[in-house]
C-alpha cells in the first residue's frame, strides 16, 4: 500500500493502541454500558426494523430533493429574523462566523457542542483572532482543556478516568483533588455558568433542521445547548446542508431514535427548536440569530452514486459504539473529526481519497455497524467502495501484479496442484527463516501462525477414493 | 459570488445522477428501505413505544418514564392541594428567591408561596435569575410516550426560566397529557398556528450527564431537580 502521512501515523497509533490493554479493556466498559442501555429503549419500541426503515427512508427522500427542502428551510427561517449564511468551503463558514464576531466586537464565546466546527478549526480561528471560546458540553470541556481533539464525536472524553479529569481540573482550574464524578461535574457547572452569562456570543451545531418551518433543532443532555441559546446576545449555527428534514412531525420519529442509538436513551435530555431570534412579546432569547449552512464537499458525497446515503447520517455514533476496530485502535488514532466506521466512509470523500483511504482497509467488514446504523445506511459495503474507488484511481502496481498472478494460479488446475506440493514441502523449512527477514510470510507471522497446507487436497481425496 | 446559488447548483447537478439506495447496493445485508416502509402507509406511532388510549394508562406511563428519569410527578387533586404540595417543596429546600412567568395556575401558586418572586415577562436581570431558588412555569403539554414537558418560549416565560434556576417546577393541568410525540406536534401546529415560539423545547428529566465514565450525574449545566406538578 502507498503510504501517506496521514496513513503512516495512523498505522503507528492504532499498533501502539491495540497493544494497550488497559486502555482497551476501559473503553469495552465504557461502551458495555451504553450497549446495555440501547438494548433496554430499543425493546421498548413496538417495531425497532420498521422505525429503522421509515427514519432511512425519509431521510432518502429528504437528501434527494436537497435543493428544495435546503431553499424552503432558508426562507422560512428568514421570515422569522434570522439571516442565513451560505459556506462552500471551511474557510468561508470560518471568514463568516471571524465577520459577526467581530462585527459584535465579541469578548467572550460559549459553544455547545458543534462537530462542523471540529470539522473547519473554528476554535483555532477565533483564538488566533483573539476571542476567547470555551466549550460548554461537559466532554467537549474537558478535551478543550487538555488541547485534544474530541476521542468520540458523540461522547467527546469516554477514554479519561475520573483520575485524569481530577489532575485536570486541579492543574487548569486550581480546584482541589477528588475521585467524584459529581464533584467534578459540579466545578464545571460552576465554571461555566460564569461563562453562559458573560458571553456575548453563543454557537451552536445542529441535529436536524426542518424545512417545511425553518427551525433548527438541537439535542442535548446536560442543557449546556440551551443556555447557550438563551442567554448570548447573538447567536450562531452553523451546520452541514444534509441535516435537513422536510417536516416538523418527522422529529416524532428521529427524536426517539437518535436518543436510543446514540445514547442508550428514550429521550434526550432537551430537544430544542429554535425558529428565529427572540421574537416580538418574549421575554429573552437573542437579538440575532445567524445560520450558516456547510458544505464542504458534502456535495460531492451527494454526487456519488454508490455512497450517497451516507449523507443520510444523523451522527449518533451508534457505528463507533458497535465497532471492534473502534474499540482496539480507539478514537484519536482516526486522525479525523468523525471517527468509527461514519468517519472511515466520509473522511475520503470530504478531504481526499488516497490520504485517507487507509481508514477503509482498518475494518473488518463484519456489518456491526450497518446493523447499528438508525437509517440503515450500507457502511460496510461503502468501506469496501472507497476501497476499490481508491484502487481505481491510483492502481498499485506489484498488487496488480499479484492479484494477476493469482488468477492465472487459479484458472490452471495443474498449477494450482503445483504450487499446493510446492507448499507442502515449502512448509517443512519453513520454521528455519520464520520470523526472520528473509521469510516471506513475516508480515504475517510476526504475531500470527501461519495455517498449515493441508497433507492432501480436495481434488488428491476425491480422485483416491475408494 | 453568489455562495447560496454556487451550492444549490451543486447539490442540482449531483441530484442528476440517480443513485443506489440503502439496501441495494452489491453484497448489502438489509433490504432496501422503501420496498418495505412505503408498503405500510402506517404511522410512525404504531413502531415506537407503546402508549395505551386511556387517560389511567397514560398517567402510569408519564409516572414511569419519570421515575426512571428521576422527575418528582405528582398528580394532585385539586390547585389547593398543588399550593401546598409547591409550599411543602419550597419549606424543604429552604427557598428564598424564585421566579415565574404570568400564567393561569403559576401567577396564583407562586404568589401563594410569599417568596420575592421574580417575573420573568418583558425582560429580567439574568443574574437575578440565577440566584433564584427555583423557577416556575407552565407547560404546553406533558408526552406520556417519553415522561417528556413541551414548553416553549412563549408559554413557559422564555428561554432561561426552565433551565438555568437549580430546580425547575412544572405546573400542568390533567388534560395537558397528551399520548405522544407525534400528538405534541400536532397540538403545537393547531396551537400557534404557524406563529411558532422562537424556542420549543421537549425537557425529559432534570440536567445529565454521562461525560466522565458513562457514570450518570444530574444537574450538569441546568437544573438539578425537574418536578411536574399536575392538577
Amino acid at each position: 500500500m502507498s503510504t501517506t502521512p496521514a496513513a503512516a501515523e495512523f498505522k503507528k497509533e492504532a499498533t501502539t493502541l491495540s497493544k494497550d490493554l488497559t486502555h482497551r479493556a476501559f473503553i469495552r466498559g465504557a461502551l458495555k454500558k451504553y450497549e446495555v442501555a440501547r438494548d433496554s429503549k430499543k425493546a421498548r419500541f413496538q417495531d425497532w426494523q420498521q422505525a429503522r426503515n421509515a427514519a432511512s427512508e425519509i431521510k432518502w427522500q429528504a437528501i434527494n430533493h436537497l435543493d428544495t427542502h435546503l431553499a424552503d428551510f432558508a426562507r422560512n427561517l428568514e421570515a422569522r429574523g434570522a439571516k442565513v449564511h451560505w459556506a462552500s468551503t471551511g474557510e468561508q463558514a470560518r471568514e463568516i462566523i471571524l465577520g459577526i464576531v467581530r462585527e459584535k466586537k465579541a469578548k467572550a464565546i460559549v459553544k455547545s457542542k458543534v462537530m462542523t466546527g471540529e470539522e473547519v478549526h473554528l476554535n483555532d480561528a477565533l483564538e488566533k483572532a483573539g476571542f476567547e471560546v470555551v466549550e460548554s458540553d461537559l466532554g467537549e470541556y474537558i478535551v478543550q482543556l487538555r488541547h485534544e481533539a474530541p476521542y468520540h464525536f458523540v461522547f467527546p472524553a469516554m477514554h479519561l478516568t475520573r483520575g485524569q479529569i481530577s489532575e485536570l481540573f486541579t492543574k487548569e482550574l486550581g480546584t482541589a483533588p477528588t475521585n467524584s464524578p459529581e464533584e467534578l461535574t459540579m466545578i464545571a457547572r460552576r465554571v461555566l455558568r460564569n461563562k453562559y452569562i458573560t458571553a456575548d456570543i453563543g454557537i451552536t451545531g445542529a441535529n436536524f433542521a426542518i424545512a417545511e418551518t425553518g427551525m433548527i433543532s438541537i439535542t442535548d443532555n446536560e442543557g449546556n445547548a440551551r443556555l447557550t441559546c438563551a442567554l448570548p446576545k447573538t447567536m450562531i449555527t452553523l451546520m452541514g446542508i444534509e441535516k435537513v428534514l422536510p417536516k416538523l412531525e418527522d422529529l416524532a420519529l428521529f427524536l426517539p431514535m437518535l436518543a436510543t442509538a446514540g445514547a442508550g436513551q428514550l429521550m434526550t435530555g432537551y430537544n430544542t427548536m429554535y425558529g428565529g431570534p427572540k421574537q416580538p412579546g418574549e421575554a429573552d432569547g437573542p437579538e440575532e440569530f445567524h445560520v450558516v449552512l456547510l458544505d464542504n464537499k458534502r456535495t460531492s458525497l451527494l454526487a456519488s452514486a454508490e455512497q450517497r446515503d451516507a449523507l443520510q447520517c444523523i451522527r449518533c455514533g451508534a457505528c463507533l459504539n458497535v465497532c471492534p476496530i473502534y474499540k482496539n485502535i480507539g478514537g484519536h488514532t482516526y486522525g479525523t473529526t468523525y471517527q468509527g466506521p461514519i468517519g472511515a466512509v466520509i473522511t475520503p470523500k470530504l478531504r481526499g481519497l488516497q490520504e485517507w483511504s487507509h481508514l477503509s482497509f482498518a475494518s473488518s467488514l463484519c456489518g456491526a455497524c450497518t446493523q447499528a446504523c438508525p437509517v440503515k445506511i450500507d457502511l460496510h459495503h461503502h468501506l469496501l467502495q472507497s476501497r476499490r474507488d481508491a484502487r481505481a484511481q491510483k492502481p498499485v502496481w506489484w498488487e496488480k501484479l499479484a492479484f494477476q498472478g493469482a488468477a492465472i494460479l487459479f484458472t490452471n488446475a495443474w498449477m494450482f496442484d503445483l504450487g499446493m506440493k510446492l507448499g507442502r514441502i515449502g512448509q517443512i523449512f519453513h520454521p528455519l527463516i520464520k520470523g526472520t527477514p528473509l521469510d516471506p510470510a513475516l508480515a504475517w507471522t510476526k504475531s500470527r501462525e501461519l495455517p498449515k497446507v493441508a497433507p492432501e487436497t480436495f481434488r488428491e481425496w476425491w480422485n483416491h477414493r475408494k | 459570488m453568489n455562495e447560496r446559488e454556487n451550492i444549490l447548483g451543486r447539490i442540482r447537478e449531483a441530484l442528476s445522477v440517480p443513485a443506489q439506495k440503502p439496501g441495494g447496493h452489491d453484497h448489502a445485508s438489509e433490504k432496501p428501505c422503501g420496498d418495505c416502509a412505503s408498503k405500510e402507509a402506517r404511522p410512525v406511532t404504531a413502531w415506537l413505544p407503546l402508549v395505551g388510549e386511556a387517560f389511567e394508562e397514560q398517567v402510569e406511563l408519564f409516572a414511569k418514564n419519570s421515575k426512571e428519569l428521576t422527575t418528582d410527578f405528582r398528580l394532585v387533586a385539586s390547585e389547593e392541594e398543588l399550593r401546598a404540595c409547591l409550599a411543602e417543596i419550597a419549606q424543604a429546600e429552604g427557598w428564598k428567591k424564585i421566579a415565574t412567568h404570568a400564567g393561569a395556575l403559576t401567577g396564583e401558586a407562586a404568589a401563594a408561596l410569599g417568596l420575592p418572586v421574580l417575573h420573568t415577562d418583558g425582560g429580567y436581570d439574568v443574574c437575578e435569575l440565577e440566584q433564584c431558588d427555583a423557577g416556575i412555569s407552565a407547560c404546553d403539554a406533558l408526552v406520556a410516550q417519553t415522561g417528556g414537558v413541551l414548553v416553549t418560549s412563549q408559554s413557559a416565560g422564555g428561554r432561561a426560566l426552565s433551565v438555568l434556576p437549580p430546580h425547575h417546577v412544572v405546573l400542568a393541568r390533567r388534560e395537558q397529557l397528551v399520548p405522544d410525540l407525534t400528538a405534541a406536534f400536532a397540538l403545537l401546529k393547531a396551537k400557534y398556528q404557524g406563529a411558532y415560539p422562537s424556542m420549543i423545547s421537549f425537557i425529559t428529566g432534570p440536567s445529565r450527564t454521562g461525560d466522565i465514565e458513562r457514570i450518570l450525574v444530574l444537574g450538569a449545566h441546568g437544573p438539578k431537580k425537574l418536578t411536574v406538578l399536575c392538577v
